[in-house]
Order: structure tokens, then sequence, then C-alpha cells
């Protein structure tokens, strides 16, 4: 059974007055322990939305409605009132941030924002939770811990405040961590030993990966399997290996070719997907990349899209799909 | 830190001094004199004349206000021209009682508004929410001496609950020492002496906090409102923290600052604004004493007046700037 599974996750924010927002329309997907799964899509695709929904960290008020399931080992997540939820967060799910800096507390030490997990979850306290807080820093790479903990996050460099944060994310050796675009706060050269040190420490733990992220090269090095998401929905999920070798959903292969390569040539334009996210059908009358796609015929509007199965596991969301074979258009 | 506080001492000397040329040249130049008060209808010219000769004041102004830094510097605020009492005297055994309504007065504005403020952002929109923000507004429009006649109406004199004057109860045989009436029974150890006090102490402390309490509701659930919006607090919350880690430890603490600035200024507020209040509850403190001041243009008592109000006043800030530092280690006092 997977350790992760979520059927059919929906989202809707609604405003007196305004219309409602479907950030989130029917997310299934799952994750097995150990397992890196990607969630990819531009912003506004609800991967965001996704992961908090998850945490339950969605603003619990009127307007904001959260449908479908999440078993996380057995127990919905989507089910759990306020304090059995606290429980889970932070000890059996954890979560990564975008920003390190803002993502921190500026007024309380590095060494207290770790300690406090340990002290919450893992009953340590005193000297012995802030000999762990060290050994912590000390394990996501950050030197001289025991100086550092008693510094504050302004005191820290970019790079530092995203490991301070995972050391506090990995701090009671989740099960499932969730990593909500990790490293796009961070300049490039700092991006790459991030992302090596979740590598390392999802592979050393059996830590299962949620990695979230507009960012195909980020999914490409370290993704088991690969969820595109647009507008809500999952449209192509495969793994790692066959989507790369054969895309199918007309997005995907838009994402590909948007991304700027070192290798092209001099004054050789980007291949932009046009159109803006905005530009989407409501799923209810057929698929929402439609008005977008250049492989649109006649059947993709009027009825919803369904997930096409194939016998590899590779499924996407299209009635008219690249072909196999790959033509010289698919790739990239 | 040293080095910081000492320079800010240093720094009031000079605005003081400002403060007490201006102050001087203003006093004076008011219509009338102490000789008009003093003397009454009954005033001849000659004898207004004489009074002014022997207080001094037909001297130039600035040989005036020599002789006033002279005696200052020596923390002589010279004599009262209508009691002929040393004017310190009269301080120290009146102020105190201010004080300590300035004070209570605070105590219960912090104690109520920054919990009902933090209460009010987090359930926005709630009755709470409403009922504080709309309370605050109505607690900022009504006067203070009416607000002190009603709940002296009320809780006094229908419900008895409260003495309606003084600030202890007369049968109480207490031993003063600093004026401080809680302090000094807390010191003799004279504990029914001190309840006494504090008793009569909480129906003019309400009726005073009224305006503080509204603004630092106000500006708390503003505060408190704004960082619930940031990461750090979804972070927090990530974590699994409990409602009173993530409450305390990552809310409450970056939203003091402005709660902070405020009570600040309002200290110095309170402290001349605490006269209508005792007059009201007849409370012996410094109020009714200053309003005849005024009345009687004592210039002496005046000047000295408002110069402990000013000193105060930058004391208390001082204070605010170094927990500014204490909440927040971004704030480096230099």
């Amino acid at each position: 059974m997977a350790l992760l599974d979520v059927q059919d996750l929906s989202v809707t924010f609604s405003r007196r007055g305004q219309r409602t927002v479907r950030a989130v329309d029917g997310v299934s997907f799952s994750v097995d322990a150990g397992e890196v799964v990607g969630l990819v899509g531009e912003s506004g695709c609800g991967k965001s939305v996704t992961s908090l929904a998850l945490m339950g960290l969605l603003p619990r008020q009127r307007g904001v409605q959260v449908g479908g399931s999440a078993r996380f080992d057995g127990t919905d997540l989507l089910k759990l009132d306020l304090r059995s939820m606290r429980d889970v967060r932070g000890r059996d799910v954890a979560m990564i941030f975008q920003d390190p800096l803002s993502s921190l507390n500026p007024v309380v030490p590095i060494g207290l924002q770790v300690t406090e997990v340990l002290v919450r979850h893992r009953d340590m306290s005193g000297e012995a939770a802030r000999k762990e807080a060290a050994e912590l820093l000390d394990r996501v790479g950050i030197p001289d811990p025991r100086r550092r903990l008693k510094e504050y996050p302004h005191q820290l460099s970019g790079g530092m405040r995203q490991r301070a944060l995972i050391a506090m994310a990995v701090a009671c050796r989740p099960r499932l961590l969730i990593a909500d675009e990790p490293t796009t706060a961070l300049d490039v050269t700092i991006q790459a030993q991030i992302l090596e040190l979740l590598k390392e420490l999802v592979r050393d733990s059996g830590t299962a990966l949620i990695m979230i992220t507009h960012d195909l090269g980020v999914v490409a090095g370290m993704c088991d399997t690969i969820n595109v998401l647009y507008a809500g929905r999952v449209v192509e999920t495969a793994r790692r290996k066959e989507l790369f070798a054969g895309r199918r959903h007309p997005y995907t292969v838009g994402l590909l070719r948007s991304i700027p390569r070192l290798d092209a040539g001099r004054g050789e334009k980007l291949t932009p997907i046009r159109g803006s996210v905005r530009d989407v059908l409501p799923w209810t009358e057929g698929c929402a990349f439609a008005p977008r796609c250049d492989r649109r015929v006649d059947a993709c509007v009027g009825a919803p899209p369904e997930m096409t199965p194939t016998h590899t596991g590779h499924e996407f969301r299209c009635v008219n799909p690249f072909p196999l074979t790959q033509p010289e258009e698919a790739r990239v | 830190m040293f080095r910081f506080i000492i320079r800010r001492l240093l720094q009031l000397v000079p605005t003081l001094f400002g403060l007490s040329i201006l102050l001087f040249i203003w006093l004076h130049r008011l219509p009338g004199g102490p000789e008009t008060a003093l003397l009454g209808e009954r005033g001849t010219p000659e004898t207004r004349a004489q009074i002014r000769e022997n207080l001094g004041l037909n001297e130039p102004l600035p040989i005036q206000y020599g002789r006033f830094v002279k005696r200052l510097v020596q923390l002589d605020l010279g004599t009262s021209i209508s009691t002929k009492r040393e004017v310190t005297t009269e301080f120290l055994q009146r102020f105190p009682g201010t004080v300590e309504l300035t004070m209570t007065a605070m105590l219960i504005a912090i104690g109520v508004g920054i919990p009902l403020g933090y209460l009010a952002a987090r359930r926005r929109g709630s009755f709470l929410d409403h009922a504080s923000v709309g309370g605050s507004l109505l607690g900022t429009c009504v006067p203070i001496f009416f607000l002190a006649y009603v709940l002296k109406a009320i809780f006094a004199e229908n419900l008895g609950w409260f003495p309606t004057i003084g600030r202890q109860d007369a049968s109480i045989d207490a031993t003063h020492i600093t004026n401080f009436f809680v302090l000094d029974g807390l010191l003799t150890r004279e504990w029914d002496a001190a309840a006494d006090a504090i008793w009569h102490l909480i129906l003019p402390g309400v009726a005073l906090a009224s305006i503080p309490l509204a603004i630092i509701v106000r500006i708390t659930r503003a505060s408190v409102l704004e960082v619930l919006g940031e990461d750090f607090v979804r972070t927090a919350e990530a974590k699994g923290l409990t409602e009173r880690t993530v409450r305390r430890r990552h809310v409450l603490r970056n939203a003091m600052l402005p709660v902070a600035t405020s009570i600040g200024l309002l200290t110095g507020l309170l402290l001349s604004g605490a006269v209508l209040t005792e007059t009201v509850f007849a409370f012996s403190g410094i109020g009714a004493f200053i309003k005849d001041a005024i009345s009687n243009l004592d210039y002496p008592v005046l000047m000295g007046f408002i110069m402990i109000i000013a000193v105060i006043f930058a004391l208390v800030n001082l204070l605010v700037d170094i927990s500014y530092s204490l909440i927040d280690p971004r704030v480096r006092v230099r």
C-alpha cells in the first residue's frame, strides 16, 4: 500500500460577492515509502495549495472548502481535527517552504527554532535537545553548528537559512517530506547544493519526498515519479524515464520546450507556451489546456478528457496526444 | 547597551534645557500674574507692584531664568507662591498618588488590551472582534471624567463595591514612608493598608485606562493580523507546535514592537491626564494642586511639574527603546 494516497483532492475558495475559484480540481496521486514524487506545473496550477491542503495549513474558515481524501498510512489527513493534525505535522509529515528568510522567525534564535520541534515531538529538553539540534545542523552541512544555534536568521546566508529550515523539517525523521519550491529563492550554485542535500537525506533516511516545482530540471535530477499539473488537475503522470523518453501531453511538451538551454544556437528563440494560465476552459466543459494548445481538435471541447492509462503506468489526460514514436517536433 | 543608556541620558540635558527656556518665556508672557491671584479683588496697583517686587518678578527674564537654573542644578524647584512651601516637598507628598494611579491604569490597559487585541485578530470577523473594535471606538470617544462619574455612580454609590473617594480609608492607621500607599503597605507589611489602597485605585484606574486600553486593543489587533499572515507563522504551524507556543513565541513576540511604542507614548499622556479622574474621586494626587497652580499662575510649581513630566516621559521612552532590542535582535542599540 502506498504511504500517501491522494484521491480526487479539491480545494475551492469562495468569497461573498466573488466568483468561486477552484484552485485544485480533483488531483489524485500516490507516494510510496522512500519514493520521490514531483508535482510540476506553472504558477497558479494548484501545486502549493495541494501541499497546504495535505498539511492542513489552509485557513480554517468558511469559504475554503477541501474535498476528496488523502490517506497517510491509513488515516485520512483531511478528516483529522486540528489537535491530531498538530501531532502529525512536523513528526510524520514535515514541510520545507519556498522563501527561507520569510519562513524563519526573525526574532528567535536558530537553535530554539530547531529545538522547539524536538521538544514538541521527541520529548527532548535542555542540553539533549541542543546537542541534537547541533547534530542536525551539522548533518545539513552548516559549519560550526554550536555557534550558529545562538544566531538569528538575519545573520545567516540564504543557503544556510534553507539548510536550517531543512534541519527543522527532518528533525523528527518524518516519513514524508513536502518541499514546496525549496530552491526558487536561491541562486543557482546554492540550488544545486540544496537539491544534493535533499537527495542525500532522502536516500539515507528512507523518507518519502514530494517535490513541488515549476522547474523540470529539478524533476529530472531527483524524482522517481512525476505528476504534471494543469489548472488544478493532473494531466500527465509517469515514471521519470518514461516521461523523458516519451511525453504525450502537449502541455508537458510545451513546458520542456520553454526551458532556456545553454547549448541552444545563438539567436535561437525560446518557444514559450502561448497565452497564460488564465486562458482556461473549466474542466467540465472540456480540456482546460485547449485554448492554448497547438494540437487542439474538435473532440477537446465538449466533455472533460479522462486519464488514458497505458501498460507501463504512464497516464495522460489528452484526446490528441503526441504519438509514442517520437516525431521530430516532440523532441526537445 | 550601557553606553547607549548613558548617551541617551546625556541627550536629555539639552532637551530639558531647551524646554525650560521655552516654558519660562511662555509662562511669564501669560496675562496676569501670581499677584492677582494672591490679592484678588482687593489689590491696588501699589500693593500689586509691591508683591511683584518681593517675588523678584520685575527683574529682567534672563536674570530670573538664571536664578531658576541655579536652583535647579541643586534639585531645588523653589517655593510655591500660593502655599509658601517648598515645591519639592509638595511634589513628594502628592506625586506618588498620581504615579500609582497612572501605573494602575497602564497595567489594566496592557493586561486587558493585549489579550483582547490578540483574540480579536485570531477570530477576525467574529462577535468578539466586532465588539472589541466597536468598544474601543466608544472608549476613545467617551470623555474620561464622564466615564469616571458613571463608574462611581454605579459601582461605588449604587452597588457599594468600591470606595467612592480618597486613596485609603481614614480608619486604617497606615505608616507612610514613600507616599506610594501600596508600596508603603508592602514595605511595612501592613497588608490591610496595601489592599485598601489597591481597592481605592481600581475605579479611577479603570476610568483612566479607557483611552489607552482602546488604543492598545486596536494596535495589537492590527499588528497581530499582520504577523499572522507571515510565512514564519505558517512554518511554526507546519512544525506541529502547540497553539500556545505559536502564539507566544512566534506571533506575539513579533507583534509587540508597535505596541511597545504606543505604551511609551501613552504613559506621558496618562500622567498629565490623571488630573480629571483625580478630581472625580477626590483622589489626593497632584491633580487638584496643579489645577490651582494654573489658575494662580504659580510659576515655580508649573515649571517643576512640567519638567518632571518631561523627565518621566523621556525615561519611559528610553525603557521602550531598550525593550526594542530585547524583542527584536535586528534592532541593535548603539
